[in-house]
């Protein structure tokens, strides 16, 4: 096969892979906006049991993570490789306390009766059970794409460490790195739509 | 070599982080305020404008060429019209 | 003459050989013949799902099926239809093979993406082939409506997982071709210069990319709900099983933009080569495409107007679904106009196309019936419906496939088929369809409902008269197909253009070498100009 004659398809390539994740979060913001249009009062009183304090930290590490991940590009391109190395071993961290955080955010809610198919949500309001079960959802698709994020960046890592990934040729890094950008992306929707409607 | 021509300083990257920081605070703080209906509106458009950020300095989305602006745009504005026409059907019924 | 090992002699990654040399290749061609292996057994197994179904309608009460199993038949028949068939089949077969070759490059800009868009297409097929044996079929039909699709006891999950598997084959295809359209055209290539085919597959990708996420997590939802009883669309809890409609139909009705859109791309082809005349409204055609694949996007609801959604909405998706009528009429001028005046030379791959032409134009009229809130209510859920897509998806789609074979044929194989066969199996299909589904438009308008297993009496005559005409599309589908493989037992003595092309698959080999190009493309400033063609006196092997 012969030489790929314009390297910028690989980046063309992973966008267009982003807009379909846009679109597949999208299908359950569309659920989520019709409910929160007809049942505004549930979803307040909803939303006021969720963790704030989880929610907010969550979402600062998320933030924090998306710029190491940036950082870690600017590093390649420079040459710098131990902060390269340095700084996409942070957003992993960053990846696992967040799933620390969901897990026991979720373990929290399950232990007072608050899950999918539970008396307490069948026995509840109605549109309650609609905001835990799509907030269940919303964020237990985030919670998986979060993992495929952190498998992404590990990738990253060992090739940054083989020096497979280098300035001339960081299009895996790149690429991984937008999608760990998008999965911050959704959550900086899904932070004010489920925590911060009180 | 076919990949962004300027790369972003650390300094920039690290101002995007402090206004997204400084953001998120203004998100949290003004939905202590209550105006209603309004605020939804108010999270939504903070959340995109920390969206903007990401995508303009940690994605870089420029460098990836205009054609890639407007596809984003153009999905972004798909998925508005997703929610949006569903309205005709839930708003009126 | 030139010679140059064919792609079928030379694997690429060359370290393999055998049936590995298949199953690994990053070839395109390779992958596209694949997807029509593949493809061809999905169609069959189809039509004789199709042909048991209306073998019991034939006659009312049971006949060959228990009510069960006929509720499993037509969901299976509907999910293999739609998903295995319609939906990949140009795209995936003529579009990977043809694509790169349109626009001078030697492969598409992800190979390896494209082989795993191959295994994901397989091992959806394979899945949906296991949930036949693992708790019984679905039996919601291929549209699993909520609450059924959520209580019923047949195999739905694993159903609807087959359809999330096959969704990402499909969607990734659109991926790679989008980037191959914008990274790897020949240089000399504007996109004013693109073939018609291509341009259609570019519109189609969009649709495949954008849409396909939807029925991604819809049918996600229906996989959580079944398991995790969450009541998103339980009405006892809140939910709203009209939205599951919504969402369902968000993508549904994109992807028959996605069946027909190269479709029309195929017939944009191959009626200008044998009119030996400039395909008339060239940039027409192209931004009716664009068109098609956006205002298409926006009507989804018109499934609906019987569900229980506003007045309001059924007038604005009423309204908009009359609007995407109109580019697709730009079509069916531009090839009229073409054909006027035009050196016709009757070839069954013209044939197929004519009737594509009017079977498609009598399928996108009745959804005009379908489109208007008024009348749907009449024909909603009944046969009506059933002929108005059978026509579409059938006369439209299913018949560009069968006029894409015919034409792509000789430069696939290299060799030519039997004109007088493929004439009579063409009379037969066309025919035979025309006495199965004109039928059901009639019983449809005087009631009929579909899905129905069994019917009144008054609705007999005309199932009766139905199930004859199946038995004469069968049989012709089945000459189609025999005479096409029959052409096997010739040698590969095609010749790299039999008809008089001008697009670039028609400058080199039949079959092509493994980079496609001999020497560099030479790219011409308009797609159709038959000027060369018409002034060579050229040597093609008519049909004995």
């Amino acid at each position: 096969m012969a030489e790929k004659p314009d390297q910028t398809g690989k980046k063309l390539g992973m966008w267009l892979f982003l807009y379909t994740e846009i679109i597949l979060f999208g299908g359950l913001f569309v659920l989520y906006a019709v409910y929160f249009s007809w049942y505004t009062p549930d979803f307040i009183l909803g939303a006021k049991q969720l963790d704030l304090g989880f929610g907010l930290a969550n979402t600062v590490i998320l933030l924090v993570s998306s710029f190491l991940v940036a950082a870690s590009i600017t590093a390649v391109q420079k040459n710098q490789r131990p902060f390269a190395l340095t700084a996409l071993a942070g957003a992993l961290v960053c990846g696992a306390v967040f799933l620390v955080n969901k897990y026991v955010e979720w373990g929290h809610k399950i232990e007072i009766g608050i899950f999918p198919g539970s008396e307490k949500l069948l026995d509840g309001p109605a549109p309650q059970n609609l905001f835990f079960g799509l907030y269940y959802v919303v964020t237990g698709l985030h919670g998986i794409h979060i993992v495929i994020g952190m498998v992404l960046l590990g990738v990253s890592f060992v090739l940054v460490l083989c020096r497979k990934i280098t300035a001339q040729d960081d299009a895996v890094l790149d690429n991984c790195g937008l999608y760990w950008h998008l999965v911050d992306l959704i959550w900086i929707f899904i932070f004010p739509l489920f925590y911060l409607v009180v | 070599m076919a990949h962004a021509s300027h790369i972003f300083s650390y300094k920039t990257l690290g101002l995007a982080l402090g206004a997204l920081l400084v953001l998120t605070g203004v998100t949290v703080g003004a939905s202590y305020i209550d105006l209603g209906w309004i605020n939804v509106w108010i999270a939504l458009v903070i959340a995109s404008t920390k969206a903007g950020l990401v995508l303009v300095v940690f994605m870089h989305i420029k460098s990836a060429g205009k054609g890639v602006v407007v596809s984003f745009l153009s999905t972004v504005c798909f998925l508005a019209i997703m929610i949006g026409f569903i309205f005709w059907d839930v708003a009126f019924r | 003459m030139e010679t140059a090992a064919s792609f079928y002699e030379t694997p690429e990654p060359a370290r393999f050989s055998g049936i590995w040399s298949w199953l690994f290749t990053l070839d395109h061609k390779r992958i596209g013949l694949m997807y029509l292996y593949a493809i061809l057994f999905w169609f069959l197994l189809a039509v004789f799902l199709g042909g048991v179904l209306r073998l019991e309608l034939m006659f009312p009460g049971e006949t060959v099926l228990s009510a069960q199993l006929y509720n499993s038949a037509f969901t299976l028949h509907g999910v293999v239809m739609i998903f295995l068939f319609i939906i990949p089949a140009l795209p995936a077969v003529f579009g990977n093979f043809f694509l790169p070759i349109h626009i001078g490059a030697d492969d598409v800009y992800f190979p390896r993406l494209n082989l795993l868009s191959w295994y994901l297409y397989m091992a959806g097929g394979a899945i949906a082939v296991f949930s036949l044996f693992s708790g019984g079929f679905a039996d919601t039909g291929w549209t699993f409506y909520v609450p059924f699709s959520i209580s019923t006891n047949t195999n739905v999950s694993t159903a609807v997982f087959a359809a999330f598997v096959l969704g990402f084959s499909s969607m990734l295809t659109g991926l790679n071709f989008i980037t191959t359209v914008h990274k790897m055209r020949d240089r000399a290539m504007g996109w004013l210069q693109i073939p018609l085919f291509t341009w259609s597959l570019y519109a189609t990708a969009w649709v495949q990319l954008l849409a396909t996420p939807v029925v991604t997590i819809t049918l996600v939802l229906v996989m959580i709900e079944r398991f995790f009883n969450v009541g998103l669309f339980d009405p006892a809890r809140g939910g709203d099983p009209i939205l599951y409609q919504h969402l369902f139909w968000m993508y549904s009705h994109p992807a028959v933009y996605i069946m027909i859109l190269p479709g029309m791309g195929v017939i944009s082809e191959i009626i200008p080569v044998f009119a030996r005349k400039s395909i008339f409204g060239y940039k027409a055609i192209v931004g009716s495409s664009l068109a098609i694949a956006i205002a298409g996007s926006l009507v989804w609801a018109h499934h609906m107007y019987t569900s229980g959604m506003s007045d309001t909405a059924v007038f604005v998706f009423s309204l908009l679904t009359f609007v995407v009528a109109i580019p697709s009429a730009i079509k069916v001028f531009s090839w009229v106009a073409t054909l006027y005046k035009g050196a016709i030379e009757m070839t069954p791959p013209l044939f197929f196309s004519l009737c594509f032409i009017y079977l498609f134009s009598v399928g996108g009229l009745t959804g005009l019936v379908l489109g208007a809130a008024g009348a749907n209510i009449h024909v909603h859920d009944t046969h009506f419906v059933v002929a108005h897509f059978h026509f579409t998806m059938f006369g439209g789609t299913g018949f560009a496939f069968f006029a894409a074979l015919h034409y792509w044929w000789p430069k696939m194989f290299g060799r030519m088929y039997d004109f007088k066969k493929a004439y009579i199996a063409a009379i037969l299909v066309t025919g035979g369809f025309m006495f199965h589904y004109v039928p059901m438009f009639v019983l449809g308008l005087q009631g009929m409902p579909r899905r129905y297993y069994d019917y009144l009496p008054q609705y007999a005559q005309g199932n009766f008269f139905a199930g004859f005409g199946a038995l004469f599309m069968i049989l012709g589908i089945g000459l189609m197909v025999a005479n096409l493989m029959a052409s096997f037992a010739r040698h590969r003595d095609a010749g790299s253009d039999p008809w008089g092309g001008v697009t670039l698959e028609w400058t080199i080999p039949s079959p092509p070498p493994v980079h496609n190009f001999v020497r560099p493309p030479e790219i011409m400033a308009y797609p159709y100009d038959f000027s060369g063609v018409t002034d060579r006196s050229a040597q093609r092997p008519k049909g004995e």
